[in-house]
C-alpha cells in the first residue's frame, strides 16, 4: 500500500507556528517572531516539495486517517486528508506562494507594532487553507472554509481600530457565511442522501447516476447550492461585494487570501466536486453563466477605479470569473491551470502594489503617483512582468492558462467566447492604464519632498515613515517579487497546449482526477467535448480544430494590444483625454465609479430593513416591551401587591383583632361546611 | 314550664343582662362588675347541669381571684371613662349585618336539633371524686404541664410588673 | 321528682350568646382592660359550652378540660395584667389605639 506520508503534519505545523506566536510573540523580539513564522511556514512548504517528490510512487488517490470524530448511527465522519494530483498543485501553490508573502511581510510590517499578531494569523490561515485542500471529506473541508474565513476577518480588520477596517472585517465575514449557507445545505443534502461527506464514499456512489439532463434533480440542486458558497468565498455575483472592501487590510493579505489562496477556495471545492456537476448540466451552466457575468461586470468597474488597490481586487473578482466560467463548461483542468497563474501573478501584483504604496509612503491613489519608472526599477518590472501575464501577452503565464479558458468555452458557447474575449481587453486596458499612471508620466504626488508624508492612507503601515524621498524597497520584500515574476513568466509553460506545438503537460497531469468521470449516457453539447474517456480530446477533425484555435488565440491576443494601446493613449501620450471622456459621458461614468451603486442597493435591499426590524420590533418591540416588560411588571406587580397588604400592619390593635376575628370567622365557617357536607 | 328551665331562664337573663352591660358602660370598673355577675350566673348554670366542683371552682378562681385581680388592676391603674370613640363606618357596614347573618345563622341550625337532644336537670354529677379520678389518672400530664405553665406564668408577670429599678435592688 | 329537660341548644345559644359579646366587646372597646374583659367573657361562654355537652354525652372529661381552661385563662390574666401595667408604666395610657408602634 502506501508509505504514510505524515499528511497530517503540513497544516499543523503552521498552527503551532500560530500558536506560539499568539501566546508568546508579545514578549518576544521581532527576530523571534520572524524565525517562529518562517520556520513554521517553510516547513510546511518543504514538506510539500517532499510529498511531490514521492508523488510518481504513490497510488492514487492517498489518503490518511487522522483522527475519529463523529459517529452518529451509519454516519461517521473523521479527520481524513486526501492527496490526488487536484490537492497537490492547491498545496505547493499555498505553501509555495504562502511561504514567499510571509519573507515579502517582514519587511512590510516592519513598522507595526502588532508585528506578532500580523504573524501568528498569517500563519493561522495556512494552517485553515492547508486542511481545506488536504481534507479528505466535505466536513474536514469546511472547517478549513469556515476557518479561512476566520483568518480573513481577522487579517482584514488587523488595524481593527481604523472603523472602516473593522466594518470591512464583519462585512467579509457576514457576506461569507451567507454563502456557507448554501454550502450547508448541500452538506445536510449529501448526508442524507448517501450517509456520508467522505469524497470517496460520496463520488462513488455519485458516479453511476446518470446525468439530470432533464429537469433539475438532487444533483443540480446541490450542485447550485455548492456553488452558492463558492459565491461567497470566491466573490461571484451576487456576493462578491466583501472583497473590494477586504482592501482595508495590509497589502500582504490582500496578496496571499485575496489573490492566491482564499478566494480560489471555491473554484478548488467546485472542481474537486466535478463528479456531482457533471451529472448536473443546470447547475453547471449557471456555474459558467456566473462566472462570465461576473468576469465582465467586475472588469467593467475596474476601469474607473482610482486607488490602485481597489483595481486589482475587481481585478481579481474578474479572474476568478473567469475559473468559474471555465469549471461552468467542463473545463476544471483549465480551470485549476489559471488558478496556478493567477496565485503568480496576482500574489505578485498585491505585492508590488504593496512595494509602490511603502515607497511612496502610504499613498494609494493612482492619481497621485506617476513617474516612478525611475525610482524603484525592482519593482517596476516586476510589476511589468505581472501586467503582461494579467493581460494575457503571449509568451507569458497568463497567456496560455486564460486562452486554454476561452478555447474551451468557444466549445460550449460562443457567447461565453465572446464576453471572455470583451473582457480580456478590458482587463489589459485597466492593467495598464494602472501601469502608466503608476509609472510613467510626471510624479503628481507629495513623498518626493523632504517634509512630504504621502498620502494619508494610513491603512498601510508607512503613513508616517517621513522618510523624505521616494525609495525602493529592502530587500527581503524584493525577493518574494523577483520570485513570482519569474514564476509569472514561466509558470505558464507547463500547460502549452497542443496547437501551439506543446504537450499541455498540465492538463495530462490533472488528467486522472477529471477525466473517465463523465457520466455514461450520451453526453450533451453544453459540455463540449469532455466526454471522451480516455486522453486529451482532438476533436473529429484535428486539423481544422488547431486552425481555429489559432485564429481564436490570435483574436484574444489582438484583444490584448488593443488595451495596452487604448490605455497607452489615454494615459500616456493625451493625458488629458480621460477626463474628457469621463466628463462627456459622466452618467455612466458616475454609475461605474460608484460601483453600479451595488453597495447601496444592498443596504436598502436587505441591511436597512433588517437594522430597522431588529430596532424596531426586536429590540424595542420584543426585548424592550415584553421581556423587559415582563420582568419589571413582575416586580412592579410585587410592589404593587405588597403596598396594599402591608395595610395590614397598622400598628392598630383592634384592626389586628378586627383581622383575627374575620379569620377565625372564615375557618369556622369553613368547618362547619366541612362537617355538614360530609355528614 | 318546668323548673329547670325557669331557673335556667333566671340564670341565663343575668348572664345576657352582665354580658350586654359589659359593653355598654363605659368605665371599665361597671364591666368589670357586670362580668363577675356573668360568672356568678354561670356558676348557676353549671350546677343546674350537675358540675359540682366546676361550679365552685368557677366561683372560687375565676370570679374570686381572677376578676379580683382585674379589679385591682383598674384601681391600679386609676383607668377613667372611656373617650368616645369615632365610629367606624367600616364597622357598621361589615360588623351589623355579619353579627345578625351569623347569629341567625348560629340559631337556625342550633335549633333544629333541639327537640332530640335535651339535658335534664343535674344530668352528669361533677363528683370531686370522679373529677379527681380523671384528673390524676388520665389526664395527670395535662395537670403537671399547666402546673409548670402556671409557675412560668407568675415569674413573668413578677418580672413584667416590677420597676425597672426595683428589679435592679432585687438582685442579690 | 320527675326529671325536666332542658335542650342542650338553649345551652349552646347561651354560649354562643357570650362568645359573640366577648368578641364585640373585643373589637369595640378601647381601653385594654376592658378588652382583656371580653376574652374572659369569651372564655366562659365556652366553658359553658364544654360543661353543657359533657353533660349531653355523659363525658366527664368535659368538665375536666373546663378546669384546664380555666387554669389557663388564670395564667393568662396575670401575664396579660403584667403587660398592660408595663405599657402603661411607658406609654401612660390605657387606649389600645396609642400603642401603634409597631406599623409598616
Amino acid at each position: 500500500m502506501n508509505p504514510m506520508l505524515n499528511l497530517w503534519l503540513i497544516p499543523l505545523l503552521p498552527l503551532a507556528g500560530a500558536a506560539i506566536n499568539g501566546f508568546f510573540g508579545k514578549r518576544s523580539s521581532r527576530k523571534a517572531v520572524t524565525t517562529v513564522a518562517l520556520f513554521f511556514s517553510g516547513a510546511a512548504f518543504a514538506m510539500a516539495l517532499w510529498v511531490a517528490m514521492r508523488f510518481s510512487s504513490l497510488s492514487l488517490p492517498y489518503q490518511e486517517y487522522f483522527a475519529h470524530w463523529l459517529r452518529s448511527g451509519s454516519f461517521s465522519v473523521d479527520f481524513a486528508f486526501y492527496l490526488d494530483q487536484l490537492s497537490l498543485v492547491m498545496l505547493l501553490v499555498v505553501t509555495g506562494v504562502g511561504f514567499l508573502i510571509h519573507v515579502y511581510s517582514i519587511g512590510y510590517m516592519w513598522g507595526d507594532p502588532s508585528y506578532y499578531r500580523f504573524f501568528s494569523y498569517l500563519n493561522l490561515f495556512m494552517f485553515f487553507m492547508l486542511t481545506l485542500v488536504l481534507a479528505g471529506n466535505y466536513l474536514v473541508m469546511f472547517i478549513g472554509w469556515e476557518g479561512v474565513g476566520l483568518a480573513s476577518y481577522l487579517l482584514i480588520g488587523f488595524w481593527f481600530t481604523k472603523d472602516s477596517a473593522a466594518s470591512a472585517g464583519k462585512k467579509a465575514f457576514i457576506v461569507n457565511r451567507i454563502g456557507d449557507f448554501g454550502f450547508l445545505i448541500a452538506l445536510f443534502l449529501l448526508i442524507r442522501h448517501f450517509g456520508s461527506l467522505n469524497f470517496n464514499q460520496v463520488f462513488q456512489s455519485v458516479l453511476p447516476m446518470s446525468a439530470e439532463t432533464s429537469g433539475a434533480g438532487l444533483l443540480t440542486v446541490i450542485g447550485i447550492l455548492l456553488m452558492v458558497g463558492a459565491c461567497g468565498k470566491s466573490a461571484q455575483i451576487p456576493l462578491y461585494i466583501w472583497l473590494p472592501d477586504a482592501m482595508e487590510g495590509p497589502t500582504p493579505v490582500s496578496a496571499l487570501i485575496h489573490a492566491a489562496t482564499m478566494v480560489t477556495a471555491g473554484v478548488y471545492m467546485v472542481s474537486r466536486s466535478h463528479v456531482i456537476f457533471e451529472r448536473a448540466p443546470i447547475a453547471l451552466t449557471v456555474v459558467a453563466i456566473i462566472g462570465t457575468l461576473t468576469a465582465f461586470f467586475a472588469a467593467t468597474i475596474g476601469i474607473a477605479q482610482t486607488d490602485i488597490k481597489k483595481v486589482l481586487a475587481y481585478s481579481t473578482v474578474s479572474q476568478l470569473g473567469y475559473m468559474f466560467m471555465a469549471c461552468g463548461v467542463g473545463a476544471f483542468s483549465a480551470g485549476i491551470f489559471h488558478l496556478m497563474t493567477h496565485a503568480f501573478f496576482k500574489g505578485l501584483l498585491f505585492l508590488a502594489a504593496g512595494s509602490v504604496i511603502h515607497a511612496v509612503g502610504g499613498e494609494q491613489d493612482m492619481r497621485k503617483m506617476g513617474g516612478l519608472r525611475k525610482k524603484i526599477p525592482w519593482t517596476f518590472w516586476t510589476m511589468t512582468a505581472a501586467t503582461l501575464a494579467i493581460s494575457g501577452i503571449p509568451g507569458f503565464s497568463g497567456f496560455f492558462s486564460k486562452d486554454e479558458i476561452l478555447w474551451r468555452s468557444y466549445q460550449a458557447s460562443w457567447v461565453y467566447w465572446l464576453v471572455g474575449v470583451i473582457t480580456a481587453f478590458i482587463t489589459s486596458f485597466y492593467m495598464f492604464r494602472l501601469w502608466f499612471m503608476t509609472f510613467f508620466g510626471e510624479y503628481r504626488g507629495e513623498a518626493d519632498t523632504e517634509h512630504g508624508h504621502g498620502g494619508h492612507s494610513a491603512s498601510d503601515a508607512h503613513g508616517g515613515h517621513g522618510h523624505g524621498g521616494i525609495h525602493e524597497s529592502p530587500r527581503v520584500m524584493v525577493i518574494p517579487l523577483v520570485v513570482l515574476a519569474v514564476l509569472s513568466v514561466v509558470g505558464g509553460y507547463v500547460g502549452v497546449p497542443g496547437s501551439l506545438g506543446g504537450n499541455n503537460r498540465f492538463d495530462k497531469f490533472l488528467g486522472p482526477v477529471f477525466h473517465g468521470s463523465a457520466p455514461a449516457k450520451e453526453h450533451s453539447t453544453a459540455l463540449g467535448e469532455k466526454g471522451a474517456p480516455e486522453q486529451e480530446t482532438e476533436g473529429p477533425e484535428p486539423q481544422k480544430a488547431v486552425s481555429t484555435e489559432l485564429m481564436f488565440t490570435g483574436i484574444s491576443v489582438v484583444a490584448a494590444f488593443l488595451g495596452l494601446g487604448l490605455a497607452w493613449q489615454l494615459y500616456y501620450r493625451r493625458p488629458e483625454l480621460p477626463d474628457k471622456v469621463a466628463a462627456s459621458f459622466s452618467g455612466v461614468y458616475e454609475v461605474v465609479l460608484h460601483k453600479y451603486y451595488v453597495d447601496e442597493f444592498y443596504g436598502a435591499l436587505f441591511v436597512k430593513p433588517l437594522i430597522n426590524f431588529s430596532t424596531r420590533i426586536l429590540w424595542q418591540g420584543v426585548d424592550q416591551k415584553v421581556i423587559d416588560a415582563a420582568v419589571n411588571d413582575a416586580g412592579d406587580g410585587a410592589k404593587h401587591v405588597s403596598d396594599e397588604v402591608r395595610h395590614m400592619q397598622s400598628g392598630n390593635i383592634r384592626s389586628y383583632a378586627g383581622w383575627v376575628a374575620a379569620g377565625s370567622a372564615v375557618v369556622i365557617a369553613f368547618m362547619i361546611w366541612m362537617w355538614t357536607g360530609a355528614r | 314550664m318546668s323548673f329547670h328551665l325557669i331557673l335556667f331562664l333566671a340564670f341565663g337573663a343575668v348572664c345576657v343582662g352582665g354580658a350586654v352591660n359589659l359593653l355598654a358602660q363605659r368605665h371599665p370598673i361597671n364591666s368589670a362588675l357586670s362580668l363577675i355577675a356573668v360568672m356568678a350566673a354561670l356558676a348557676g348554670e353549671y350546677l343546674l347541669l350537675g358540675a359540682e366542683f366546676v361550679a365552685a371552682v368557677q366561683v372560687i378562681v375565676y370570679a374570686g381571684a381572677i376578676m379580683v385581680l382585674f379589679v385591682f388592676v383598674i384601681m391600679l391603674l386609676n383607668a377613667g371613662v372611656e373617650e368616645e370613640t369615632k365610629g367606624s363606618r367600616i364597622a357598621l357596614l361589615f360588623g351589623v349585618p355579619g353579627v345578625l347573618t351569623s347569629s341567625v345563622l348560629m340559631v337556625w341550625v342550633v335549633l333544629r336539633h333541639s327537640v332530640t337532644e335535651a339535658v335534664p336537670i343535674g344530668a352528669l354529677p361533677g363528683h370531686p371524686t370522679d373529677i379527681a379520678q380523671l384528673l390524676f389518672h388520665d389526664f395527670l400530664l395535662p395537670f403537671e404541664v399547666t402546673s409548670v405553665l402556671i409557675l412560668i406564668a407568675i415569674m413573668g408577670a413578677v418580672v413584667l410588673a416590677s420597676k425597672p429599678e426595683a428589679t435592679a435592688r432585687k438582685v442579690g | 321528682m320527675v326529671p325536666s329537660y332542658v335542650p342542650l341548644s338553649y345551652y349552646l345559644l347561651l354560649s354562643g350568646f357570650l362568645f359573640g359579646c366577648g368578641v364585640i366587646g373585643f373589637l369595640i372597646k378601647r381601653n385594654i382592660i376592658t378588652i382583656f374583659m371580653s376574652i374572659e367573657l369569651m372564655l366562659n361562654g365556652v366553658n359553658l359550652s364544654f360543661v353543657a355537652f359533657a353533660a349531653h354525652w355523659h363525658a366527664l372529661a368535659g368538665q375536666v378540660f373546663v378546669f384546664f381552661v380555666m387554669v389557663v385563662a388564670a395564667a393568662e390574666a396575670a401575664v396579660g395584667l403584667a403587660i398592660i401595667i408595663a405599657v402603661y408604666r411607658t406609654r401612660e395610657t390605657l387606649n389600645v389605639d396609642q400603642v401603634n408602634l409597631l406599623k409598616l
